[in-house]
């Protein structure tokens, strides 16, 4: 380990950008024009592009630089710092994330051109850099969280730069609530992680037994070792940890069941689409789950989660871009195809196959989504590819550019996609330590790698073979060359990537890569294998053969149904198969399941909570006061009338009683000399029953 | 011969009283009530000498009876003499007329 | 009466704001003598109440660079741990009762968040950027009277987190009552009286409980001497309360009985489930600065209390009801999560999402862990912080508006550019995304609860993703998608406007990646406080 002081410039560079850009970026817009803005969003990240470079030069071999800024957190067990680090996987990633990430932003310059939005664009997409390097580069998982989260931000904030078409908003929206549900399981690995070092449930109260806790990535290898054995609810800690981790990169990286999110996200300007549904933060998930090998070679069943969650979303998200028209819908549902495949890499142990595809995809993806934005231009705005056709003779640059990175994702021996995917797919094959044999993962595998050569291969033939077709009146245009140079830069980064995963039965040492990335996964060595290293070159050979078979098959076929639009036999196949080409189409309905079941439920569930808060919470608070209120009034009714009215009533009935009294008083003697003789008499009559009762 | 004892006069005594005041309850007539008012009273006196006789000190009986009879002289001058400021105010001596003084 | 003093900063602290608050009402009967045009009356008692507040400021910020959290300078010599600052004496002799003031590290976090958000209160308070013709605003209705009560209230906020007394405690707790009742009442909204009656009288229902319980405690103490050495047969000194008595054994009731009398009286103030329905109505009708007070201070009151009374006084009982309080929390977070939802009114949902953040207090102080205590107590602060954003941003689209119905907007990003971006932090900050400072002290939370409730905290973190959709619904709903053709014209934010949110968001992005200092000021106290509390729970 090296201690250093650049590393932090390379996520520190982009933040500058986007600060810059973000509070000066209206003001110099206006009086410098966009070029000032250009100027500083720009060449920051080429600047970060450098230090990387400069950085992975001096990367010891097999070690990792080291760059310490402050104590971050730092409570209890707990202690983080503030600080990033470079080890093989990171300064792969940490350069391909800045490179393509830069070329990018250079493409924007072009794309972005008469946005008045402009310096705001580049400030989300230099923010974004940030936030995808800091979670590349950080030292520890929750520094890591923190790029996690902050790219998922900053692809809200793009899915939704268009803000004023409610779609946009909304698609970004879902993009982050979607991401949040990934981001829970995240952090609630993360958790079970960090608890789990230190400590140990035991009758279902925690006990700390002295370990050590910590969330560093170099510390963390050894110290997951050690709790391998430990258990909560009867399950294996570490398989809980990786299968909530797992559930993060699900939503990160668009996976069964969370990847509802990604199709939606190409609402956003299409670098956006390339930069961050496709080639960098899409793949965050992939990158966790390689950066905590050490943690997943230690359960076979969240290692089988993962590899079989990428397998089915690799066929499933293939087979709906079969059907689709919209040319960035198809590259969307590919991406989330390639990414299965990813993770079907990392899932069956071959981290450095899993990173590999990544890589290459990056390069070979972002320059799908950034033809398809030159066509997208050309075309004023029109993603519908039944509208298109033609467009090769117009635009050829970006026609071969989009022809070669169709070879590189349909696997063929020419580019790099051939050499990720084809060891995916083997070491698929030659997983042991799975639950599942390792030949499902890879017929899964196999058969999304047909489709894939089909749609893509569809979608270039629909484009740019067949009559040409006149956009406004006139022909659609080549762009200029800001644009043109940027694919080209990419394709050619398609090819080289090719160099540098080779395969050992080519050549006669390992991948140059894999050697490269084989210190961060040495955990990995001691899975299970079907072959032993250096073993089963004649399976290799075959896999091989059939890989480049099915994808000369789906080539031909996609040759056969859509080359120069001419046939009829697509409308008749589908009008053949109506029902299943209207659930394919229609994606098999899942939004809609999702909204009738989990949104719908979700609403109902707040509705009722707020009707119950104001209605019975709030109502029997208000009931409380009424019953106050009440009490007062019927204490208030019996001071009025009870107490008060005897008191009243007495001096009422004085009053009455006197005037009916007054009658007596006759004036008269007589009367009252009757009245004085009744009185003695009955004195008398008294005194005498009186006497006699008492004597 | 009959002999008259205590009884006797205290017969005759509640009788005058009797008489003395039914004059007083029925008559109008102020004069009249005031001529009841002696009858009680001297039925009251009669009372008295009668107990003084047959039972008790004779001497001091007799004081009160001739207290007695002073009294009803005065009685009776007072008694007139109120009748005749009535009778100067209302011209009348009935005295169920001269009710100014009711409730 | 005789100091026994290190120092007089906190009663100068205390008092400054009361001092302002006599100079008003001074200005205020000398003005119609000395013929001052009511104008004149009226900014005077808006500068003096800004001096109060601001040299308030001056001597907290004094006070938080003299404490030493490393060192605790008078634990040794009179055996209160971790207190500073402190001056003590009698002050009514025959019921034993002291003036007694002091800070330790809990204390000075909240002195310090009292002075900063009742300076930006005041600010807030000015007419400035107020269309002229508004006369019917807040901020030019009886402007003296105004001033006079918001300047006590600072007094009665800063005396009670001073307090190491419990029967000063209680006084300025009562303290803060009636001028709260009154700003909302008289500044308040339509339906304000409703609103300042239903606060007065459940706070009030609280302090009785309080009350019973303090006697109770005082009772049951034992003899001890006061300051000046003179003997006293009972005791109100908090710290005396905690270290020399134990009630486990009380004669009259039973010390549960008395925690939950204190712990409702402070749970009203959280305000935990189900007693927190006087909360919405309070802020719907408070003029914003209220609000901001109220939420930013008041609301810190219940849990402070929590932790400076239940927790130090009657431990084992604190133990007995771990459980219930993390239950509490968790309900407070995602019911009020799933409440904010469905609200209408802008302020309302804030006012609900202040529940749902005080939850994350109240589970993370329940978990009796270093991460859970500091990540409670930070998340008060950053709550401090976070909330009076969020209802100065809704007061500034009120004030333009004159309503806050959330679907009565629409595109907003449009004409108010600076002020969407100010909304979308402040919302950022508050659903707990990382690099701001609400993830901290949520993170904090999580992780202290985890290893203790660990099925309660996955429950609780599920509110994140509640928390994420009403936030970003509401952003939708008022910023993004087509204009709203009447709010075409709208104004950004104003200088006034500007120089109230900028502190706080500029904190809102320092805390997130450096909140060391503000926990390092902290975290030997709560170690202290929590420490023998897990010990006696066998952690």
């Amino acid at each position: 380990m090296l201690e250093t002081n650049l590393l932090w410039l390379i996520p520190g560079l982009p933040l500058l950008g986007a600060v810059l850009s973000g509070l000066l970026g209206k003001p110099l817009q206006r009086r410098f024009g966009k070029k000032a803005i250009s100027a500083v969003s720009v060449l920051l990240p080429w600047a970060s592009f450098g230090v990387a470079a400069w950085c992975f030069i001096q990367l010891p071999e097999g070690g990792s630089l080291h760059d310490r800024l402050w104590t971050w957190i730092a409570i209890g067990p707990l202690e983080v710092d503030l600080a990033f680090a470079m080890d093989p996987l990171s300064a792969m990633m940490a350069l391909a994330v800045s490179l393509v990430g830069s070329l990018i932003h250079v493409y924007s310059i072009g794309y972005m051109a008469d946005d008045e939005g402009y310096w705001r664009y580049f400030s989300f997409l230099n923010l974004f850099m940030f936030s995808m390097l800091l979670l590349v580069l950080g030292d520890n998982l929750l520094l890591m969280f923190v790029g996690w989260e902050g790219v998922g931000l900053c692809s809200y904030l793009l899915i939704g730069f268009w803000y004023r078409d409610l779609v946009n908003a909304r698609a970004g929206m879902k993009a982050f609530v979607v991401n949040r549900i990934g981001d829970f399981g995240f952090l609630v690995g993360l958790l079970l992680l960090f608890w789990s070092l230190g400590g140990e449930w035991m009758d279902g109260a925690y006990r700390v037994n002295g370990g050590a806790f910590s969330l560093n990535f170099r510390d963390l290898p050894d110290l997951v070792a050690a709790a391998a054995d430990k258990q909560l609810w009867g399950v294996p800690v570490l398989t809980l940890a990786g299968i909530f981790l797992f559930i993060g990169a699900c939503g990160k990286s668009a996976q069964i069941p969370l990847y509802v999110w990604l199709p939606d996200a190409m609402a956003g300007p299409t670098p956006v689409s390339a930069l961050i549904h496709a080639a960098t933060m899409v793949t965050a998930g992939v990158y966790m789950v390689a950066r905590m090998n050490f943690l997943y070679v230690h359960s076979p069943t969240a290692m089988t989660v993962v590899a079989l969650v990428g397998a089915v979303t690799a066929l499933f998200a293939a087979t709906i871009g079969v059907f689709q028209y919209d040319i960035k819908k198809v590259l969307a549902y590919s991406t989330v195809s390639q990414l299965g495949y990813m993770f079907i890499g990392v899932g069956v142990g071959a981290f450095w196959a899993g990173s590999y595809h990544l890589l290459t995809h990056a390069f070979f993806k972002a320059c799908l989504f950034l033809c398809a934005g030159s066509v997208i231009m050309a075309m004023h705005h029109e993603q519908d590819m039944r509208k298109m056709g033609g467009l090769g003779k117009t635009m050829p640059i970006t026609r071969w550019t989009y022809w070669y990175a169709c070879v590189a994702i349909s696997g063929f021996p020419i580019a790099s996609g051939f050499f990720s995917k084809d060891e995916i797919l083997f070491q698929a094959y030659n997983a042991g330590s799975l639950m599942v044999p390792g030949w499902i993962i890879w017929l899964l595998g196999f058969v999304a790698a047909g489709l894939t050569a089909f749609y893509m291969w569809r979608s270039y033939f629909m484009t740019f073979t067949g009559p040409a077709v006149s956009v406004g009146g006139h022909e659609p245009q080549e762009q200029r060359p800001v644009i043109t140079v940027v694919l080209g830069a990419l394709a050619v980064g398609a090819f080289a990537m090719s160099f540098i995963g080779i395969p050992a039965l080519w050549l006669d040492s390992p991948p140059q890569l894999e050697h490269f990335l084989a210190p961060v996964f040495s955990a990995a060595e001691g899975l299970e294998r079907v072959f032993a290293p250096g073993a089963g070159h004649g399976v290799e050979w075959g896999l091989m053969g059939a890989s480049i078979g099915i994808a000369l098959l789906g080539l031909a076929f996609a040759w056969w149904l859509y080359r120069g639009r001419k046939s009829e036999l697509p409308a008749r196949l589908m009008a053949a198969m109506p029902r299943a080409h209207k659930l394919v189409y229609n994606k098999y309905y899942v939004d809609e399941i999702y909204d009738t079941t989990a949104v719908r439920g979700f609403l109902g569930l707040s509705r009722l909570s707020g009707w119950f808060d104001s209605k019975v919470i709030d109502g029997l608070v208000n009931l409380c006061g009424a019953a106050a209120r009440g009490f007062a009034w019927i204490d208030g009714a019996i001071d009025r009338y009870a107490v008060d009215g005897a008191v009243n009533g007495l001096a009422w009935l004085v009053t009455r009683a006197g005037g009916k009294l007054r009658r007596v008083q006759t004036g008269r003697l007589t009367t009252y000399l009757a009245g004085l003789v009744a009185g003695v008499l009955i004195f008398v009559i008294l005194t005498r029953f009186l006497l006699d009762v008492y004597a | 011969m009959i002999h008259v004892g205590l009884q006797h006069f205290l017969v005759v005594a509640a009788l005058l009283f009797c008489l003395g005041l039914t004059c007083v309850l029925v008559r109008r007539n102020a004069v009249a009530i005031l001529i009841g008012i002696e009858l009680i009273l001297n039925a009251a006196g009669l009372n008295l000498i009668a107990f003084a006789r047959f039972g008790g000190d004779l001497l001091s009986g007799t004081v009160f009876v001739v207290f007695l009879i002073v009294l009803a002289a005065a009685e009776a001058v007072v008694g007139l003499a109120l009748i005749i400021a009535v009778h100067r105010r209302l011209r009348d001596i009935d005295l169920e007329r001269s009710d100014e003084l009711r409730g | 009466m005789e100091f026994q003093t290190t120092s007089w900063l906190l009663t100068c602290l205390i008092f400054a704001p009361m001092a302002a608050m006599v100079l008003i009402g001074l200005l205020a009967a000398l003005g119609p003598l000395l013929k001052l045009p009511r104008p004149a009356v009226d900014h005077g008692s808006r500068v003096l109440a800004l001096l109060g507040a601001a040299v308030t400021l001056v001597l907290t910020a004094i006070v938080w660079l003299g404490f030493d959290s490393s060192m605790p300078r008078l634990a040794e010599m009179q055996g209160y741990p971790h207190l500073q600052f402190v001056q003590h004496a009698v002050w009514i002799q025959a019921f034993n009762i002291e003036y007694f003031v002091g800070v330790d590290g809990l204390s000075i976090t909240m002195v310090m968040l009292t002075a900063l958000i009742s300076f930006i209160a005041v600010l807030a308070s000015l007419p400035w950027g107020i269309p002229k013709d508004d006369h019917k605003h807040f901020s030019r209705r009886g402007v003296p009277g105004y001033m006079a009560l918001i300047m006590l209230l600072e007094s009665a906020m800063l005396g009670v987190f001073c307090s190491m007394d419990f029967f000063l405690f209680y006084v300025f707790w009562e303290l803060m009552l009636l001028p709260m009742y009154f700003l909302i009442g008289i500044w308040g909204g339509p339906r304000r009286e409703y609103a300042a009656i239903k606060f007065f009288l459940y706070t009030l229902a609280g302090s009785v409980l309080m009350l019973l319980a303090m006697i109770g405690l005082y009772y049951a103490s034992d003899e001890t001497r006061l300051i000046d050495g003179s003997y006293a047969a009972h005791t109100f000194d908090m710290v005396k309360l905690a270290v020399e008595n134990d009630f486990s054994s009380m004669a009259l009731v039973s010390p549960k009985l008395v925690w939950l009398g204190l712990f409702i009286a402070f749970a009203i103030k959280i305000p935990m489930f189900p007693f927190h329905t006087w909360l919405p109505d309070a802020h719907v009708e408070a003029p914003t600065p209220i609000s901001v007070i109220l939420a930013g201070i008041l609301l810190k009151m219940g849990t402070y209390g929590i932790l400076r009374v239940n927790y130090t006084i009657l431990p084992d009982e604190t133990i007995w009801a771990r459980y219930g309080i993390a239950v509490f929390g968790v309900i407070n977070i995602v019911y009020a999560a799933f409440v904010c939802m469905a609200q209408r009114d802008l302020k309302k949902l804030i006012a609900y999402s202040s529940v749902s953040h005080m939850g994350f207090v109240l589970l993370g102080m329940a978990a009796l862990t270093d991460p859970g205590i500091n990540g409670a107590v930070y998340q008060m602060w950053n709550h401090g912080i976070i909330s009076p954003a969020l209802f100065l941003i809704a007061g500034v689209i009120y004030d333009r508006a004159h309503h806050r119905r959330i679907d009565g907007f629409g595109g907003l990003a449009r004409t108010v550019p600076e002020y969407t971006g100010l909304v979308g932090l402040a919302f950022m900050a508050s659903l707990g995304l990382p690099g701001l400072n609400g993830f901290i002290s949520e993170a904090l939370c999580f992780i202290g609860a985890f290893s203790v409730f660990t099925v309660l905290t996955i429950v609780a973190a599920s509110g994140v993703i509640i928390t994420a959709a009403y936030y970003l619904w509401t952003m939708q709903r008022m910023f993004l998608g087509p204009l709203n053709e009447q709010y075409k014209d709208l104004t950004d934010v104003n200088w006034r406007e500007r120089l109230t949110l900028y502190p706080l968001m500029a904190l809102m992005i320092v805390l997130g990646f450096y909140p060391m200092p503000i926990l390092d000021l902290m975290k030997d106290s709560l170690h202290e406080l929590v420490a023998p509390l897990a010990r006696a729970a066998g952690m």
